[in-house]
């Protein structure tokens, strides 16, 4: 296996090396926030120092102080509710599925979007301690944990020069549906 | 919630057997679906493919563990019921079944999935109005079997009432849904395909044959499947052989100016259990 690059937040210009495709591992502290928390951070400003922070797109299964399962959640679905993230900061999207174009415009020079394998919410969970909540009143999967990480094994899904995977895939995809399915 | 007078036996029977394959299913994964990631891991050749498929194999050894349910979406309950003719059916069954989800969320846990549709008001439970969903068909023995369906597939799933003269569109639609899907539904997915019956019951069908076991499939399914593998989504959406681990289709009869189609799409962790009720 290839030596992965360790990565660790608070993040700084070392984002802007990483290249898609790249395995990395991600330590120190993520805030996960999904749709509800994104709204909310909207209204109410964001409740951690996003500057080099990174924002892990998951609702995990919390028991006590204990993270149990926390595997990621759709990004896309955050896709109209991330600019403001990266205008405070926030130099990585940790999530599955990939986002959008637009998304990944707003990234280019400042923050990479690392993608973690979905479904996987032991394996994620056995990387994690638990450190604080924010906004715990939106419930268990929609609350901001912060969370700290222990080498969580990471793909650079769409990296600060705008190179896409997921798109990349998806473009394949195309090519080959309407290769197929042309009438 | 309290059963009906003389039936608090099959009450705390239904909510004990609930329970206990909402367990099963979340923990670990039907050997069937195990055999096909393996397979899956075998057969591909990326490296970035390759990882992935690793981190699925390891999840599945450590939730199995440490009794761990393996992702974090536990899903909605979603509930089939084989009765025979020697259960009363009554609203018990229906109570019992919520009561053994309420149990299932506080005990594994599972995470509460379930709200309300427009304020989005958690239940706390994993239970509301019309949830768990509940199908009850007659059989030999008194069995549950649980489908918790989580929604980043779900969300993916698609229906369309087809011309009856466009029945070769179908593997073009199946093959369009995972198209639009991308790595969303955290493939390798497994295709449920309803074709025939009406509007509503053609998506009941598309789920219904995700409790077939996927070990084989007949010409027409490995068709669709080949169609949607050729796409190279692969796991994750970041491109691979396996898009799909196998589609299954069920079919009913139709309207001869209808062809219902429908495509429940269903990730990796296709998690389903049967037990017997003891009682």
């Amino acid at each position: 296996m290839v030596t992965s690059r360790n990565l660790r937040t608070p993040l700084g210009d070392e984002v802007l090396d990483l290249r898609a495709g790249e395995q990395v591992t991600l330590s120190g502290i993520v805030y996960t926030a999904r749709d509800e928390a994104h709204e909310r951070m909207m209204k109410d400003g964001i409740p951690f120092d996003p500057r080099g922070a990174a924002v892990y797109h998951c609702g995990p299964v919390i028991s006590g102080s204990s993270v149990l399962a926390a595997g990621p959640t759709t990004s896309a679905r955050m896709n109209a509710l991330t600019g403001f993230l990266l205008d405070a900061g926030v130099r990585a999207l940790v999530g599955k599925g990939g986002m959008s174009p637009a998304v990944a415009g707003m990234m280019r020079g400042r923050a990479v979007y690392l993608a973690c394998t979905g479904g996987c919410a032991v394996l994620a969970a056995s990387r994690m301690t638990l450190r604080g909540v924010f906004f715990e009143d939106l419930g268990m999967a929609e609350a901001i944990w912060a969370i700290e990480l222990d080498h969580l094994p990471l793909v650079v899904g769409i990296d600060s020069c705008g190179r896409d995977i997921f798109s990349e895939v998806g473009e394949r995809a195309k090519l080959q549906f309407t290769g197929q399915f042309s009438t | 919630m309290m059963p009906l007078p003389g039936e608090e036996r099959l009450f705390a029977a239904v909510s004990e057997a609930t329970c206990r394959a909402l367990r099963e299913a979340e923990i670990a994964l039907p050997g069937d679906v195990l055999a096909a990631i393996r397979k899956a891991a075998d057969l591909e050749t990326e490296t970035v493919a390759r990882n992935e498929l690793a981190n699925i194999l390891e999840n599945i050894v450590l939730a199995g563990d440490r009794g761990l349910p393996l992702c974090q979406d536990t899903g909605v309950p979603v509930v089939y019921v084989s009765l025979p003719s020697s259960v009363p059916f009554t609203q018990t069954l229906y109570d019992g079944i919520a009561d053994g989800v309420r149990t299932a969320t506080r005990e594994i846990p599972l995470r509460p999935n379930v709200v309300s549709p427009l304020d989005r008001k958690n239940s706390g439970d994993n239970t509301g109005p019309g949830m768990p969903a509940i199908h009850v068909r007659p059989g030999k023995s008194f069995t549950i079997t649980v489908l918790p369906k989580g929604a980043g597939a779900e969300n993916m799933s698609r229906s369309a009432m087809l011309l009856p003269t466009e029945r070769e569109k179908i593997p073009r639609f199946v093959a369009e849904t995972m198209l639009q899907a991308g790595g969303r539904p955290c493939p390798p997915v497994v295709l449920g395909v309803g074709i025939g019956g009406t509007f509503d019951s053609v998506a009941a069908l598309a789920k219904e044959a995700l409790l077939e076991p996927i070990t084989t499939m007949d010409p027409f399914e490995q068709r669709l499947c080949n169609a949607v593998n050729s796409l190279g989504i692969g796991p994750m959406g970041l491109g691979g052989k396996t898009t799909a681990l196998a589609v299954k289709v069920k079919m009913a009869a139709c309207h001869t100016a209808s062809l219902p189609v429908a495509v429940n799409v269903q990730c990796w962790a296709a998690r389903r259990a049967t037990v017997e009720v003891r009682w």
